[in-house]
């Protein structure tokens, strides 16, 4: 019942509702031809996933890659349809009780571990305990509130919350509450479980091999509780091998030689999209990774005196082009963002927040104000700026903007520990560039970033140093209002003190691409498509 | 280890009256020259021994050196993680003590033979190795294989007539091909041999959809290994045959060589028997030198054929810090190197007697 036409067609015009994605939905419905409606059984399915998973369960480790394999094998309670609403998965259906403390699950009935023992809610109880509250880095915040775990019967999970929890819902998915089998990991150390390197899960493809250092191999599972549109046993293929390519231009090739169907999380970087942009040979999926709700942002170390001052923070934003560097950089791939909440989370974004247009006069002034006036030789100030791996030309893009506005920027770099200890254990820097995922749901993906009390020593907390009293109050009660209404407002308020204090800039909005071969066909597009379990993936046979 | 690599020189320049070896000395048979070479091993080896401990201490201290750990990779690939939670890492990893203490149990477990655990790859690290040896081991002899035999090959036909039109063109396009990046030669190869030709496999070591045995899989690793190596020799063609034309030029015209041509011996006699004996002992040399080399050359080459060998593991393993494991591959290159250099001593004394390892009498 999951795979219906039914579902389709809803989150086809729920996607037209959004405006902006329409387009390259419907050329690719449009360029999808007719005989391409009946899913075709059978055939291996290559995809390209960079870099090497180092485990295959994204139970306890949220890594990309990780959660874009295991998702084939390994299942969490919901998926999420393109508008981020969660759809059955493991759960059929799901209930809130009027006061927000209470949250029940009703598991699907007869499915079987891939090792023949029976799915229940011992298993959901045990991960939610065990692993997700204890060992999972966003899991031990979005279940932070889940007092206890009663299980009625084998197929009813009932959470009990010392407090209202309205984002946990956005986190039940594969990639962020993946479900293991209690019955292999219990009383065992969880972290280095052999079953990690080689899961049993409920999925439609069961674990094969893993060579390491070439591919991971997985074979459809005939005992799959998948039925799609027709009653007919899920999945369609007979097979997935995921492929490590390190080298991007590899890839590009290996794609185009046929040797590769799908390649996932933008793993063909955007420079080489113009060699797949013919519809008959090639789908560009631009949806996928939408769950993630990417954002590109630029970080002040606000600890540092110059930077202290919001008006320094304010110049720099109305000194960078955001919609020069989408263009310059992203080749117009994503869009330009304009707060902390990505236009992608729809329930809680608002554009209607302070804006820094881009003006190079403004900055200057602003500048002036705050005392850095220009030196003999033009130069106001001298920042160092660090940015991650990948972020190279975004960077020079922002050296060269604030050169204009008589910012000297001194590019540093190193490897991602050497980037991480740097800006999250030091503290030793002025300016970084980086890319983070918001998630679905502030109180998850964005306090993180702004909360007085997550200035940590540990990667990807506020490493700006930034704290107002009055923002965190805000985000300490939208994380416990059952109201939608009000959580919605409190959300707003806080999008506008962060876009007012500027500790960081949020600039563009990337786009998760999906380069597949047109052979590649899914029966229901997912907003967390990269963590698909492809059950509804099917290849049409080449035509000889 | 020096004393043999600044002798080559020597013969090289034709001593006067002193030839290499009788003119026709033919080489003392296999099993006698094993045993000598045992018998001059046997010191070295206990020297090489401390050579070797003294780099894995080194390689530690360089270690040691690199900003972050692996719990902050861990922890930054995951997205988060508080500050307990990376502190609990640290202790299982055994991270949290002093540095002298994991020296200390660093050293305990090499001289147990026990190579540590990856916890990045939740395994064992001699595991680890031994699943990647063999595909670089494959890599890397046939790059030399290939580098070797169209090296001399090259070498010396360009030395025939120094100067000539031959040898012009071979010089010219031997120094672009030592130019050339590695990485780049091998997108081009991929583009022209696997995306336009279609010719050749563009990545991976076996083809995953068929599942050959026997025969069929040796053709198969073969088909995807032509490229890889192909690409890798490139950069030590143009070495050996640069240097073999070198040598060969000159001892063409050396007193031994027109002696053995006074007395009869037809051109290709005195080509490859007598002048191109000598012209091996910078070849040897150099090879030696490079088997470290080649093993870095494979991080580019096997990360663009996506070939899954040693070298990868290699960059993985300093990119997410996982020391365990990179301390166990520098350390086994270091054997490598080491074991290189032993082998290239003693066929130095094969190939010349008149060299000398040290303690021989």
């Amino acid at each position: 019942m999951l795979f219906t036409r039914r579902h389709l067609l809803a989150a086809l015009s729920s996607t037209s509702a959004l405006g902006l994605s329409i387009a390259p939905l419907a050329t690719a419905a449009a360029a999808t031809p007719a005989s391409a409606a009946s899913p075709h059984f059978g055939g291996v399915l290559n995809v390209a996933v960079s870099p090497e998973p180092t485990l295959l369960t994204s139970a306890f480790i949220t890594t990309m890659n990780i959660g874009q394999v295991s998702s084939k094998v390994l299942e969490g309670l919901v998926a999420y349809d393109l508008d981020l609403k969660p759809v059955p998965a493991l759960a059929t259906s799901w209930a809130t009780a009027p006061d927000g403390k209470t949250i029940t699950f009703n598991l699907r009935k007869g499915v079987k571990w891939h090792d023949g023992k029976d799915f229940t809610a011992a298993d959901v109880a045990f991960t939610l305990k065990e692993v997700w509250q204890k060992l999972h880095p966003f899991g031990r915040a979005a279940f932070a509130n889940v007092q206890e775990v009663l299980t009625p019967d084998a197929h009813t999970v009932v959470l009990k919350l010392s407090a209202p929890a309205p984002y946990l819902l956005n986190y039940a998915n594969t990639y962020g509450a993946q479900i293991l089998p209690k019955h292999l990991y219990e009383g065992k150390d969880v972290l280095t479980h052999p079953a990690n390197n080689a899961p049993i899960g409920t999925g439609p493809f069961v674990f094969k091999e893993w060579v390491k250092g070439s591919h991971v191999r997985l074979e459809r599972n005939p005992q799959y509780w998948g039925k799609d549109a027709q009653g007919k046993q899920l999945p369609y293929l007979d097979g997935i091998v995921f492929r490590f390519l390190p080298d991007p231009a590899a890839r590009a090739v290996a794609l185009q030689a046929g040797e590769l169907d799908v390649a996932l999380g933008s793993s063909i970087p955007v420079t080489s999209l113009a060699n797949f942009k013919d519809p008959k040979r090639y789908t560009i999926n631009l949806d996928d990774g939408r769950y993630l709700s990417t954002i590109f942002l630029t970080q002040f170390n606000v600890r540092r005196p110059q930077l202290q001052d919001k008006r320094v923070r304010q110049a720099f934003a109305h000194a960078i082009d955001r919609n020069a560097l989408l263009k310059v950089v992203y080749l117009g791939y994503g869009k330009a963002a304009t707060g902390p909440i990505p236009s992608s989370v729809v329930q809680y974004y608002t554009p209607n927040t302070p804006q820094y247009a881009f003006d190079l006069k403004k900055a200057g002034e602003l500048l002036d104000a705050a005392g850095l006036k220009k030196d003999a030789k033009g130069v106001r100030l001298k920042v160092n700026l660090d940015y991650d791996t990948g972020s190279n030309r975004a960077a020079e893009f922002i050296k060269q903007s604030l050169a204009r506005v008589g910012v000297q920027v001194n590019l540093r770099t190193g490897d991602t520990a050497t980037f991480l200890r740097r800006i999250f254990t030091e503290q030793d820097y002025d300016l970084m560039v980086s890319s983070l995922h918001r998630l679905p749901d502030p109180t998850l993906g964005v306090q993180r970033l702004f909360w007085t009390k997550n200035i940590v020593k540990a990667p990807w907390t506020n490493g700006s140093g930034y704290s107002n009293p009055k923002l965190d109050q805000i985000m300490e009660a939208a994380a416990v209002e059952a109201d939608a209404a009000k959580r919605t407002q409190l959300i707003h308020e806080w999008q506008r003190i962060a876009q007012e204090d500027l500790p960081l800039i949020d600039l563009i909005e990337p786009t998760w691409v999906t380069v597949s071969t047109a052979r590649f066909h899914t029966t229901m597009r997912q907003g967390d498509g990269l963590f698909a379990s492809y059950a509804d993936a099917w290849l049409q046979p080449k035509t000889p | 280890m020096s004393e043999v690599l600044d002798l080559p020189r020597e013969p090289l320049a034709g001593v006067p009256g002193a030839p290499a070896r009788p003119a026709d000395g033919a080489p003392r048979a296999l099993p006698a020259v094993l045993g000598t070479a045992l018998r001059r091993a046997a010191p070295r080896v206990l020297s090489l021994l401390l050579v070797v401990l003294g780099i894995a201490v080194l390689n530690f201290f360089i270690l040691q050196l690199a900003p972050g750990d692996v719990v902050d990779v861990l922890a930054g690939e995951a997205g988060g993680a508080s500050p307990e939670y990376m502190a609990l890492l640290r202790e299982r990893f055994g991270l949290d003590a002093p540095w002298h203490v994991q020296l200390l149990n660093y050293l305990g477990q090499l001289l147990t033979l026990d190579l540590g655990f990856s916890f990045r790859h939740n395994m064992p690290v001699v595991d680890l190795v031994a699943a990647r040896l063999p595909a670089t081991l494959l890599l890397m002899l046939s790059a030399l294989g290939l580098a070797l035999v169209l090296g001399v090959l090259l070498g010396v036909s360009a030395a025939r007539k120094p100067g000539g039109a031959w040898d012009a063109t071979l010089s010219v396009v031997g120094l672009v091909s030592y130019a050339l990046p590695t990485f780049w030669l091998g997108l081009m190869a991929i583009v022209l041999f696997a995306g336009h030709l279609g010719w050749l496999p563009s990545s991976g070591m076996v083809d995953l959809s068929a599942d050959h045995s026997g025969w069929d899989h040796v053709r198969d690793v073969a088909a995807h290994t032509v490229l890889p190596a192909s690409v890798l020799a490139t950069f030590y063609i143009a070495v050996y045959a640069r240097l073999v034309r070198a040598a060969m030029v000159e001892l063409q015209g050396a007193d031994f060589v027109r002696t053995a041509r006074a007395k009869g011996a037809s051109d290709a006699r005195a080509r490859w028997r007598h002048a191109f004996r000598n012209a091996l002992l910078p070849l040897v040399t150099m090879v030696g030198f490079q088997t470290a080399s080649l093993l870095s050359g494979a991080v580019l080459v096997e990360s663009v054929f996506d070939w899954p060998g040693l070298g990868r593991l290699t960059f993985e393993s300093i990119q997410a810090r996982d020391f365990n494991l990179l301390l166990s591959i520098l350390f086994l290159s270091s054997l490598l190197v080491v074991a290189v250099n032993l082998v290239v001593d003693l066929l130095y004394g094969w190939l010349d007697p008149r060299v000398r390892v040290e303690g021989d009498a």
